[in-house]
């Protein structure tokens, strides 16, 4: 791997303040307000996220009408996977250390639809906040018993549901002392390609929200609560493990015109 | 419009390499298939240099123009087309796909649809890999760009592959797309 900026371990004089990073995302929270547009996805070009600076289009994204293949999604089945995948707790020869939960919620389309029989994939770090990836550095242990990644089909309802540990907040090197929220990494298929999509989901009341340029790149407040699982004590069962629900939408819904919104005409 | 908001996307982050490739993600031709393409380039930053923690998944037609609807993407038989496939950049930033060309839906271009994902990146980002032969005038999406920024979605020929970069920003930056219905 080629080292960039944000990966390499150079002294921390080199790096950003958490202060100087947090100003920054106050200015972009301003601006946001002063703008009075309102926006649900994260904004590509977010100068708090160092390692956006030079990965992000600088031109506007090109409007396009769905056409062919990209009404449709590629599909999977039950021989794609095996059961056992969504348990992140049974993968191994003995039980992951840390806080068994359940997180469950259903995958739906702009209109409410359940979006059923599509596959889910979710990554994280164990409980100590290390992943295995071998391009993570942090100092905490490697758990022998939880690799953390899972998949799984939703049901016809759209619901998925994984069972795992909760996994804990690790330091990466976007600045001096940045630490993520806990997060667990979600990938989703819709049914149309269109509606592919890649985001993480934050455990509710985690004191590094506000100091996160990675969740603060979605500027707006409502949007960023999108990201935040619910916790759930239906969810949760007796001597066994907690429970969090948190249910997802897709852009747009299937075989329906779309129409471009006014405000981005 | 939609009844509901869409959950906002996040970066794919630096960490996927362990979740998401998988053995034969990028191989969706079928085993001996005289029609194999191979379809490689690289993904860029605005700087010109290499991405080493990109991902790109594509989705397309078979040779007749069906979109297929089977499953067996993730775990393949050899002998099935699916249409779809994963693959990670290398530590130059190059990736590679061996596919089929895609033909004509519904009398429509033919192209291959593709998701880019990448540390840095905090939403995935669409765009088309066109055939080198395409008719540039008669596909609505080509015709009404400019022709430079066209050309970037146009795969070139290069030893009989189909060679698509992927430049995430500065000259020669890839048309990204936004398709229709999806909010800021």
């Amino acid at each position: 791997m080629l080292p960039t900026v944000a990966d390499m371990p150079s002294s921390d004089t080199a790096l950003d303040s958490q202060a100087e990073i947090s100003r920054e995302i106050l200015k972009a929270r301003e601006e946001y307000a002063a703008a009075g547009v309102v926006e649900t996805q994260p904004r590509l070009d977010y100068e708090p996220y160092r390692s956006s600076i030079l990965r992000h289009p600088t031109k506007d994204l090109h409007h396009a009408d769905p056409e062919g293949v990209e009404r449709l999604a590629p599909c999977f089945g039950h021989l794609d996977l095996d059961p056992v995948e969504a348990d992140l707790t049974i993968q191994h020869s003995g039980d992951p250390v840390g806080e068994r939960m359940v997180v469950t919620g259903r995958v739906l389309d702009g209109d409410g639809r359940p979006v059923a029989g599509q596959l889910v994939e979710i990554w994280q770090a164990n409980a100590a906040g290390r992943y295995v990836h071998k391009r993570d550095q942090h100092h905490a242990p490697v758990d022998p018993n939880f690799t953390g990644v899972g998949r799984c089909l939703t049901d016809d309802d759209g619901t998925y549901r994984f069972v795992t540990i909760k996994p804990g907040p690790y330091p990466w090197r976007n600045h001096h002392n940045a630490w993520r929220p806990a997060h667990i990494h979600f990938s989703l298929f819709g049914t149309d390609f269109t509606q592919r999509m890649v985001t993480q989901m934050y455990f509710p009341g985690d004191p590094l929200f506000d100091l996160d340029p990675i969740l603060q790149a979605v500027r707006d407040q409502r949007a960023r609560d999108r990201l935040v699982a619910a916790y759930d004590h239906d969810v949760t069962s007796h001597e066994w493990s907690t429970g969090y629900r948190w249910d997802i939408v897709l852009t747009g819904s299937h075989g329906t015109p779309m129409e471009e919104p006014e405000e981005e005409a | 419009m939609s009844a509901l908001v869409a959950t906002p996307g996040q970066t794919v982050g630096p960490f996927y390499g362990f979740a998401l490739p998988y053995d034969a993600g990028n191989r969706l031709a079928p085993a001996g298939d005289p029609r194999t393409v191979r379809l490689r380039g690289l993904v860029l930053d605005g700087e010109g240099r290499p991405v080493p923690d990109a991902m790109l998944e594509i989705w397309q037609a078979d040779p007749a123009g069906q979109v297929p609807q089977r499953a067996g993407s993730l775990r393949r038989d050899g002998v099935a087309f699916t249409g779809w496939g994963r693959a990670a950049t290398t530590s130059a930033g190059a990736y590679e796909f061996l596919t089929l060309p895609p033909g004509p839906v519904d009398g429509g271009t033919p192209f291959i649809a593709m998701t880019v994902l990448a540390r840095g990146l905090l939403n995935r980002l669409f765009t088309r890999v066109y055939l080198p032969s395409t008719d540039r005038t008669a596909d609505p999406l080509l015709a009404r760009l400019d022709p430079a920024r066209g050309d970037t979605l146009v795969a070139r020929e290069e030893d009989g592959d189909l060679v698509f970069d992927v430049r995430l920003q500065g000259e020669g930056e890839t048309v990204f797309l936004r398709y229709a219905g999806q909010a800021p």
